[in-house]
Order: C-alpha cells, then structure tokens, then sequence
C-alpha cells in the first residue's frame, strides 16, 4: 500500500527552488530513505509531508490526505522525528514520554517506551542533560508513541554513537516490519545503506534515482584493487582485455562484472610482473559509489541545461566540473 | 479532555519546577511588598504604605506571571521547536492555548493566595473590597500582558527574548504605578505611565481594593483597550516556527 505520495513538488524560498520537481512514494512495511546532501531539499520535502510547509506547487498525499489541510488528522496517525529539538528542554524524560503517550491517545505504555529506546537510567533526568545521542532516542520515542502507520525521521542518528545507532536501527527496522511506511532522510550513505529498502537520492532539489539497492547497483559492477603505485596499465590492457583506470596513488578500477576468468588473468598479470595486491572488491558497487557518479553524471546534466540556456560562458566551469566527477 | 489535561499539567510541572520562574512569579513580588510595608521610605502618600502597595503588587504578580513567565518560557518552546513538535500531534492550538491559559490562571490563584494573607499579616485594611470587579480587572490584565509577552515570545529568538521581557519587566514596574505612586512621577511620564496595561491595572486594584484609584474610570478603558487588542497582535505576528 502507498501511504506517501509526492508528485512533481517544488518548495521555493523567495528566489532560491529548494525542491524541484520531486516525485517518489513510500510503502507501508518499508523503509524508504531519502538521500543525499546537506541542502539537498530533503527537509523541505519531509516538512512539506508533514504539513509544517506548503508546496510552492505539485501535491503530497499522506494516507491519502493533504498534509497542510489535515495536519491534526495526521496526527493521530503519523509520527514525526524533528532533525533536532521538539522536546521540552527541563522536562524529565519519563514525564515527556508519558505526554505524548496521552496526547497521541493510543495506549502506548510510557514505562516500556524508555526502555525500547534504551533510556531506562535516564528516564528522571531531564532532556537537557542528555547526550546528543540519547536527546535522538527520546525523540524516537515520542515518534513511537503515536503507533504511527507513517513516520517521518529527519537524520534520526546524526550524533549518535555506534551503539545507540544499534539501538535506533532495530527500533526503526521493527517499525517497518509492523506494517508502518517509514520514510528516513539521511545524508550518511552508511544509514542508508543498512536500513533502507528503497532509495531515492536527492541533488540540487532534484530526484536523480530511485530504487532498491540492488537496482540503483545493477549493471554497476567493477573490480576495484590496490597494487604498486607506477603500474603500466598499456601492458595490463593488452593482457586482459580490459582497461584499467588509477583512481588513487595504488588504486585501481576495471569497469567490468568480476569474472572468474578475468580475475585469474588480472592476479596472473600482477604475479608475473612482480607486483603485490594488497587489497580487492570486486562486484556491486558500494552505495558511495553510486552516489558519486549519480551525482557527478547530474552535475554534467545540469551544466549542459545552462550550455543550453547560455552560449560560451559555462563552458570553463563545466570543463571543471567534469574533471571533478571523474575517477 | 485528557489531552488538554495533560497539557495543563506539563505546563504547571515545568513552571513549578523553575527556580527563576519562582523567584520572579513569587520571590519579587512577596519581598517588595514585605520590604517596602516595613521599611516606609517609598512615598506612597498614605498612613501605611501596605494599604498602597498591595493593589500594586497584585498587578505585578498578574504582569510577571502573564507576560514574563509565560513569554519567556513561550519564547524558548519555540526556540526549541517544542511547539512545532507539538503541531504534530492530535493537541491542536485550541488546546494548546488553553493549557497556557489555564496554567497562568492557577499561577495566578497561587500568587493571590500567598500574597492577600501576607498583606493582611503586614496590616493590610482595605476600605471597601469589590474582589467580583478585581477578579475582571486581573482577567483583563492577564489578557493584556498575555498578548505583549507571547507577541515577543513570537518574533524574537531565546536569549533576545529572555532579555528584552525582563528588560519591559523592570521598566513597567518602575513606571507602572505599582511601587511608585503616580504622583511622584514627572507630568509626561505620569500620563505614559497611566496610559500602560501595567498602570491601568495596578489603579484599577487599587480602587476595587481598598478605593484609592487616581482615575479608576480612565484606568478600566486603556486596561480594556489593551486586552482587546494585544492578543490581537500577538495571533497577528507569532510564529510558531
């Protein structure tokens, strides 16, 4: 079932376009994470959704409801992890959690909520003096007390430690699991990569993909290994088959699905020309690498659209931009 | 109703819990009053200067509370996106705004319950005593002070807020005819000072108290004037974000 709908959204602050153009949706029992960077227009697209901004123009459907119309409908229904604050500051942990438990009417146990979060020593202290990451579980926990079938969470691990990133990854997977769409906005590729069913990464107020993990891979192979720093790559070439690029001072790629048979004849090039191999990947990029050339490929799109719009002037700047988005 | 409940009693729990917030609903408007009825050194102009500050003191309570506390504490539920947090769940402004009246009104009937019996304990003797009228005049003054200190609370961020409230705080309780009689003030400032809700109220207790008001008629239409349009203001410019 499709609990967010977002379609053709844009989100303008005077001049500047923060979303542009946007489209996606989400799933209930997934977790759809929005990526991409900081200034990217992932908030602007979560605050529209949870009725906080109004569309400059397009619409968004939340369990088929308006956001900006129907806020207080939703928010029976909806759960909301703010990128920061939303807590009273002198307010104890377990009074906090007990009135939102209220509020939301859904008779959700305050005492086990703390102790979901992790929070269970810290439930008489007051929000601040909790570290970063116990202020991002507490806001978990308000989001939780609304049993939400949608919950929107804006960076819900930024300044979080590995452990309480533990903690916030298996609330939010069991959130999805019971059944709620989760929609997660990050700029950490890593989050994304471990909890996301779905990926839609932002640039530039733009959706650039849209996918599962294994689509937004897919046809995406490389064989990526470190080895001495001088290699002669003519020779290597003529060798495999193949042509391999230097990415760093030892690093190097071979765009290609990593074959057996290729493999052999690269560790056998290596072993006969006496050179080490210290490390190897080989198969689906990571989702850095992804990232990287999605965004680099609309980098090169959006400086053709303004070669379009303009004559010569960009052109400088678009020969720079190519050579920054290369490998 | 469980919900506004809830609200309400957040709103008290962290009121009652703030040092400062006590020391300025209840610490200062107790101790001026204790000092001043026993160290007679304000020219208060009557035989006992408890029977001048006590109406005056009421009206401090009424503005510390209304606009300060309530402004200041607004202020910074906004700076840290409380309030926006808040707009997401099924509360509601409606009820929102109800816990806050409702919190300020219990803080007041707190404030009146301790001040009147140490004011009667300093030898208070009010002639005549109309507390149904004193009763309205402390609504509208709630009002009035409710609308300025959430009109700020709205537009200017945390610590500038924080200052600028008890900045207007000192400034109307030296000029607001509450510890200072009018009479003493210069001519221009005497008419500011009568013109401010702060004045207003604190003449118009003073007539419903005890009948000692300089111009109770005038003090009812400016206080009146300030509870209507205040509110006004403050709905017209907050941002809840």
């Amino acid at each position: 079932m499709t609990a967010v709908e977002v379609s053709e959204l844009k989100v303008r602050y005077g001049d500047l376009v923060a979303v542009d153009g946007v489209s996606f949706t989400a799933e209930a029992g997934c977790i759809t994470a929005v990526l991409g960077p900081n200034g990217a227009g992932k908030t602007s697209t979560i605050e529209v959704c949870e009725g906080y901004r109004t569309a400059s123009s397009g619409t968004v459907r939340v369990l088929g409801l308006d956001p900006g119309r129907s806020q207080r409908a939703l928010g029976e229904r909806v759960g909301v992890m703010l990128q920061q604050g939303g807590v009273y500051p002198s307010a104890r942990v377990i009074d906090t959690v007990r009135h939102y438990c209220t509020l939301y009417g859904k008779g959700a146990d305050p005492v086990a909520l703390v102790e979901r979060v992790g929070l269970t020593d810290r439930a008489t202290s007051t929000w601040r003096r909790l570290s970063g990451g116990e202020q991002q579980r507490l806001s978990l926990a308000l989001a939780l007390a609304a049993q939400p079938e949608v919950a929107f969470l804006d960076e819900p691990t930024s300044g979080v430690d590995v452990n309480g990133r533990d903690t916030i990854r298996a609330i939010v997977r069991d959130l999805a699991a019971q059944g709620c769409a989760v929609v997660l906005a990050t700029h950490e590729l890593d989050e994304a990569e471990r909890l996301a069913d779905r990926v839609v990464i932002f640039d530039h107020g733009q959706v650039i993909a849209d996918g599962t993990l294994a689509e937004l891979r897919k046809g995406h192979d490389e064989i990526r290994f470190r080895s001495s720093p001088h290699l002669d790559l003519h020779s290597l070439a003529d060798s495999i088959g193949m042509v391999a690029s230097q990415v760093g001072p030892d690093e190097y790629v071979i765009d290609a699905p990593p074959h057996p048979k290729l493999m052999a004849q690269l560790t056998a090039w290596l072993a006969e020309h006496g050179h080490p191999l210290t490390d190897m990947r080989a198969g689906a990029q990571r989702l850095e690498d992804v990232f990287r050339r999605l965004t680099a490929e609309h980098a090169d799109a959006r400086s053709d659209a303004a070669d379009a719009a303009s004559t010569d002037g960009t052109r400088a700047r678009r020969g720079r931009r190519r050579d920054g988005g290369a490998r | 109703m469980s919900r506004f409940l809830s609200q309400l009693r957040t709103e008290l729990q962290l009121t009652l819990r703030n040092g400062e917030q006590l020391l300025l609903t209840l610490g200062i408007p107790v101790l001026l009053l204790v000092f001043f009825s026993l160290v007679d050194v304000l020219p208060t102009g009557m035989k006992d200067p408890v029977d001048f500050l006590t109406p005056g003191v009421l009206a401090l309570a009424v503005m510390s509370t209304a606009m300060v506390s309530l402004g200041i504490g607004t202020g910074f539920e906004r700076s840290y996106h409380v309030l926006k947090r808040l707009g997401a769940t099924p509360l509601g402004r409606p009820r929102l705004i109800a816990a806050k009246i409702a919190g300020v009104a219990a803080v007041e009937l707190v404030q009146f319950v301790i001040i009147v019996p140490v004011a009667y304990a300093l030898g208070w003797s009010p002639g005549r005593l109309h507390w149904p009228l004193a009763i309205v005049a402390v609504l509208l003054g709630t009002m009035a002070f409710a609308g300025i200190g959430l009109t700020m609370a709205g537009r200017l961020r945390g610590e500038l807020n924080l200052a600028a409230q008890n900045g207007l705080y000192l400034v109307l309780l030296l000029l607001g005819g509450m510890v200072v009689p009018f009479s003493k003030l210069p001519g221009p400032v005497r008419t500011i000072a009568h013109a401010l809700p702060s004045g207003a109220l604190a003449d118009v207790l003073r007539e419903c108290l005890g009948g000692n008001g300089t111009q109770p008629g005038t003090s009812w239409i400016v206080l009146a004037v300030w509870a209507a349009v205040t509110p006004l203001l403050a709905a017209a410019l907050f941002r809840w974000d």
